[in-house]
């Protein structure tokens, strides 16, 4: 044998799926895969995620006067295909936290056995304390961020929002262990047509319902322009009280507008 | 041959029921030089004794920052104290790491205390001989525990250990009722006035004692000698004054009871 071309992907490029490709002599060859796994060229046999499977599509979530609200549609797509419609993608965690995951379910319910489990050591304490959203969001940072640097990420973003002292906290992280707080947040396709509506139209002292017609018209618009979302979807909320998962249901729709009559007409290059 | 058929090993029990290693580790705390603690629901002031070996040498440390919500006061043996404070500290850093919020003290007391006990029950082990008066802040308010060898901890509203303890703690007991409700500087001044007790007559100056304070909006630090030094002198001013009841009554306290070992006493564990 020659030199062998031999892919040893970055970090990125890992993630992403495209590995960088380098040249190494034969001899320079285990020296250089050892750079990435102890063993020379089974690096290639480690189980990972590198694409999700079956995914769920934008969850939205803002604060408002007494709280934090948060949705989703329950759609699991199987790729393309819509293939299970009742998936609930959002759960609570301990008393003060509810989360809303998108991304690949079978991931977001390995999170939820951690978190779970979390919360069960953290009440066999019994001594009154209690984890909050944040420091919930925290654990899961760590996690996730971990998960990235092992080349495995838990394929999600999630967003975590709760009440706890009297403070509301809004808080996202995603596979790749980027997370920040804000007023209002979303994920995927959320991130670019629900939150520049929420920008304009968003304030502190929303109340409840207020709320839920600012969030329904995010979703209707979601549910217009995302392939992926169906119309049947959860609203919750958590307050200083509780917490609150409504069950799922449908907005109205219409689809006599003219643009949804032919909508590949006029789009050159597609058929 | 031996004095003591049942004290040659910790894990050895004598027929009435107690470990005598175990209790041995108890006494070496009472050799130390003295160490208080007191708290307000705010506020926890930590004081301890400066004593050095010799005229030669400086006095050990006796007083550890763990976290900014937390500190401890040793007496016994130093060395163990360093080692049980750098225990504290880890736990505190890692949970500030994975959780961004400081650990709540009643936690940290039952691990520090979870890793005495473990002593007490291993034959190839011998038991820390320190004690240690834990103060620190958290959500539910200020807290001091003391931490004994033997594995037990308590919560306490003032608290006084090592030698000559016992006039400290007659003080506080007078006084401990009102301490819920005191500011920071009564709390120091108490705090200053029980190591007095302690020191049987001897002139209290600042560089005989270490004061630290942690409270609500005021990390743990130790008050520095400057400060001290005008809390001792406006004491000494107002004692001359006639105020005086406290150093009066104090110091012929305590002592008698102090070391005398009774031989029909129950097992002095929980002390």
């Amino acid at each position: 044998m020659q030199n062998v071309e031999i892919s040893i992907p970055t970090l990125n490029g890992w993630l992403l799926g495209y590995p960088v490709t380098y040249l190494f002599s034969n001899e320079k060859l285990k020296k250089a895969t050892g750079v990435v796994s102890m063993q020379s060229l089974h690096i290639y046999k480690i189980y990972v995620t590198r694409y999700p499977y079956v995914t769920g599509t934008s969850v939205i979530a803002m604060k408002y006067k007494d709280g934090v609200i948060m949705a989703s549609d329950t759609a699991g797509s199987y790729g393309s295909t819509l293939r299970y419609k009742s998936v609930e993608r959002i759960k609570t965690v301990g008393d003060h936290t509810i989360i809303g995951a998108s991304g690949e379910i079978s991931d977001f319910q390995e999170i939820m056995r951690y978190l779970d489990e979390l919360i069960l050591y953290d009440k066999m304490w019994d001594d009154g304390n209690s984890l909050g959203p944040k420091e919930v969001h925290n654990y899961l940072n760590r996690i996730m961020y971990n998960r990235r640097n092992k080349f495995n990420p838990l394929y999600n973003s999630l967003v975590l929002g709760g009440v706890k002292n009297g403070q509301k906290y809004l808080g996202t992280v995603n596979m790749i262990g980027t997370h920040y707080e804000d007023d209002h947040l979303a994920t995927g396709f959320g991130n670019h047509l629900a939150r520049p509506i929420l920008r304009s139209e968003w304030r502190e002292d929303l109340t409840f319902e207020e709320a839920v017609k600012l969030i329904e018209k995010c979703l209707l618009v979601l549910l217009y322009r995302d392939r992926s979302s169906i119309n049947k979807f959860q609203i919750a909320k958590i307050t200083a009280e509780g917490t609150t998962i409504h069950p799922p249901y449908s907005l109205r729709t219409y689809w006599g507008f003219s643009h949804f009559q032919n909508p590949s007409k006029g789009a050159a290059g597609t058929w | 041959m031996f004095r003591n058929q049942y004290d040659t090993d910790v894990t050895t029990w004598s027929p009435a029921g107690r470990l005598f290693q175990v209790e041995y580790a108890m006494e070496a705390v009472k050799q130390g030089s003295a160490a208080v603690g007191l708290r307000s629901s705010s506020h926890a002031v930590l004081a301890a004794v400066n004593k050095a070996a010799s005229e030669l040498a400086s006095h050990q440390r006796k007083v550890f920052r763990a976290d900014d919500h937390v500190g401890v006061a040793i007496a016994g043996l130093t060395a163990d104290g360093r080692v049980l404070s750098r225990f504290l500290r880890n736990e505190c850093i890692n949970h500030s790491f994975v959780y961004e919020s400081p650990l709540p003290v009643g936690r940290l007391v039952v691990q520090l205390a979870d890793k005495a006990q473990v002593c007490t029950q291993r034959s190839w082990k011998r038991p820390y001989g320190v004690g240690l008066l834990v103060a620190g802040l958290d959500e539910s308010g200020a807290h001091l525990y003391y931490n004994c060898p033997s594995g037990n901890y308590f919560e306490y509203q003032a608290f006084a250990i090592g030698s000559r303890s016992q006039a400290a703690k007659t003080f506080l007991e007078r006084r401990y009722e009102a301490y819920d409700g005191y500011t920071r500087e009564e709390l120091i001044k108490d705090a200053l006035f029980a190591i007095k007790e302690t020191l049987q007559g001897e002139k209290l100056t600042s560089q005989l004692c270490t004061v630290a304070i942690v409270g609500v909006g005021e990390a743990f630090h130790v008050i520095d000698q400057k400060t001290i030094q005008e809390y001792i002198d406006a004491m000494e001013v107002s004692s001359e004054g006639g105020a005086e009841e406290e150093t009066a009554a104090a110091p012929p306290s305590g002592e008698a009871q102090e070391g005398g070992d009774g031989p029909a006493e129950p097992a002095p564990m929980d002390i």
